[in-house]
């Protein structure tokens, strides 16, 4: 370097240290939870879960038994409990979006990298911190649902424990299936860097695709519903398998498959795009 | 030190940047001037890493940006249009940023009151004034006591005092050593903190020059003089290096003698002077004049009084 005009006389600063993955991880901590959007959000999935495991069950007990026979015959007390994470993972799929678009339509976004100019440990740690903050919240709550459901059902005798058989399962399983939820809307966030445009592909591949799915002829529709990302993350939630749904954890499996795909995804267009 | 060798990159056909080379040193404010739409904030975010350049390279104190390890230690940034979340408060967002390189929470305060952000720094960000939003940006440019430091348009939205501040700001990180490289559309801001100019228009390199050569430069000393008898005048005034054009009103426009001389000389003439007035050009003036064919942005009238951007130049002089 040629000389400066003036000399560096300042005192030295303390010793610069490595972005590394775990510093940013600690950062994007920092950013989830300075958020007010974080806690309405996630409020919201919460009052859903337990709200509805309070409506559903109470609807059922009140008008038991139903006109139709075969409703009984097939009544699975665990999924009633927990009708309310199809309202949640509405919360916590526009919040997993929002976790990146919202960097992107601040312009933080520039900070961001200016500060981690690899990016990726960004998209990372905001995968991580976000399914471990929907993890570490749905496992609770929805236990909660599925005590306080069970509890309105006993009136009628309906209910169930969690130690019969693919209860627990069913369960946990539904606190997962939310957070892989949450995961596919950070890489779509992330893949397509605009809130409304995120949003509305989440719920496209969430619930439209169903309804498209449905209107094909049968021999088209049959083999292809089972493997639509909705109906496989759903499979985990029902205690008895659905036959015309994959295996549990296979279902599951498929349904953060397609969220590490459009994590990969976002990870590529991430390196190769301007910010 | 900043060094870009080649810098050009390309939106589509339209080139933003093209093919600029300079090289930024320590230890002094270099002013990056240009026209709105020059290219200036697509070269900065170049030098952060943030576009990649079509072809060439910058590198900050020798790396590209990405290669540096702790990137905030070597660069401070304050980008345009404050990359701020809204939602957030001040000092989330600083130590969110400090978080990422280690930096300690003492160091968040530190440069929060050097800002004199204190009392607001747990309120949300979506409810500063620009000139406070100005003030955290420029909090987290310096959050990592960095080598070298880019600055886009700094002063915008700040009150005078607000402006006076920045300016020892930069002067005083110059001092120490650092690299300042500022950019502004406004050339009396420039004329008050850098030392060195690079003047760019529709992306391309205009000048490099101190800014004691430009000022040299743009000032013609042209010297407005009127009188009853301006032919005899122009005649006593004649000489080498002296150029006497006739201005309408009995007037002349003299350049090569001071108002001193040419005073001097039609008293020896005992030629009756009516006006002796020295007329500089501002440099705002020698700044449009060097850029007027690469303003991006014309007003729909007369193109002298429409290089937009410049007229609000003078509200600080």
């Amino acid at each position: 370097m040629s000389t400066a005009t003036a000399t560096p006389t300042r005192p030295p600063a303390s010793k610069p240290k490595r972005v590394n993955q775990a510093r940013v991880l600690l950062s994007e901590w920092t950013k989830i939870r300075s958020l007010r959007s974080t806690s309405f959000s996630l409020l919201a999935a919460v009052v859903f879960i337990i709200g509805f495991s309070v409506l559903v069950p109470w609807v059922i007990v009140a008008h038991w038994p139903p006109r139709d026979p075969r409703e009984a015959l097939g009544f699975d007390p665990t999924t009633r409990a927990l009708s309310g994470i199809f309202l949640a993972q509405l919360a916590i799929g526009v919040l997993g979006v929002l976790l990146i678009t919202g960097e992107y339509a601040t312009g933080m976004i520039r900070a961001t990298f200016a500060a981690v100019p690899a990016r990726l440990p960004v998209l990372w740690a905001k995968a991580a911190v976000f399914a471990a903050v929907t993890l570490v919240l749905m496992v609770p709550t929805v236990l909660g649902a599925f005590l306080i459901g069970q509890s309105i059902l006993t009136s009628k005798h309906l209910q169930t424990s969690l130690s019969s058989s693919g209860v627990l399962r069913a369960v946990i399983g539904a606190a997962l299936f939310l957070t892989v939820v949450g995961l596919l809307g950070i890489g779509l966030g992330a893949l397509l860097r605009n809130t409304a445009g995120g949003i509305s592909t989440l719920f496209g591949l969430l619930f439209v695709l169903p309804i498209i799915v449905r209107f094909l002829p049968s021999s088209w529709s049959d083999p292809i519903n089972k493997y639509l990302p909705s109906n496989a993350g759903e499979a985990i939630t029902h205690v008895h398998p659905d036959p015309s749904l994959l295996a549990p954890w296979t279902g599951l499996g498929l349904f953060f498959g397609y969220a590490v795909i459009v994590l990969i995804a976002a990870a590529v267009s991430l390196r190769r795009r301007d910010a | 030190m900043i060094e870009a060798l080649g810098l050009t990159k390309l939106y589509g056909r339209k080139k933003a940047v093209d093919d600029l080379t300079f090289t930024i040193r320590p230890g002094i404010v270099t002013g990056f001037l240009g026209p709105n739409g020059a290219g200036k904030s697509t070269t900065m975010r170049m030098i952060l890493g943030l576009d990649a350049p079509t072809s060439g390279s910058v590198r900050v104190n020798g790396k590209l940006y990405r290669e540096h390890s702790a990137p905030l230690h070597e660069v401070g940034a304050l980008l345009e249009a404050r990359s701020i979340h809204t939602g957030r408060s001040a000092f989330n967002h600083l130590l969110a940023l400090a978080q990422t390189g280690g930096i300690s929470r003492a160091r968040v305060d530190e440069v929060v009151d050097m800002v004199g952000l204190r009392e607001v720094a747990r309120k949300r960000v979506g409810g500063f004034s620009l000139g406070m939003g100005q003030r955290l940006g420029i909090a987290s440019a310096l959050l990592g006591d960095p080598h070298t430091l880019i600055l886009d348009e700094p002063v915008n939205g700040l009150d005078p005092d607000g402006i006076r501040w920045i300016r020892n700001l930069l002067k005083s990180l110059a001092a120490e050593g650092r690299t300042v490289f500022v950019s502004s559309h406004l050339m009396s801001e420039m004329a008050q903190t850098a030392e060195h100019l690079i003047v760019i228009g529709r992306g391309r390199l205009i000048a490099d020059t101190s800014m004691d050569e430009f000022i040299a430069r743009s000032s013609h000393n042209l010297v407005r003089v009127r009188t009853t008898d301006p032919d005899n005048l122009a005649g006593v005034l004649a000489g080498p290096d002296v150029s006497v054009v006739a201005a309408p009103g009995n007037a002349l426009e003299v350049s090569g003698l001071s108002t001193d001389q040419i005073g001097l000389a039609a008293g020896r003439a005992g030629i009756t002077l009516l006006e002796l007035s020295a007329q500089q050009t501002s440099l705002e003036e020698a700044f449009m004049e060097l850029t007027k064919d690469d303003v991006e942005f014309h007003g729909a009238t007369t193109t002298n009084e429409s290089v937009s951007p410049l007229e609000t130049a003078g509200a600080d002089r």
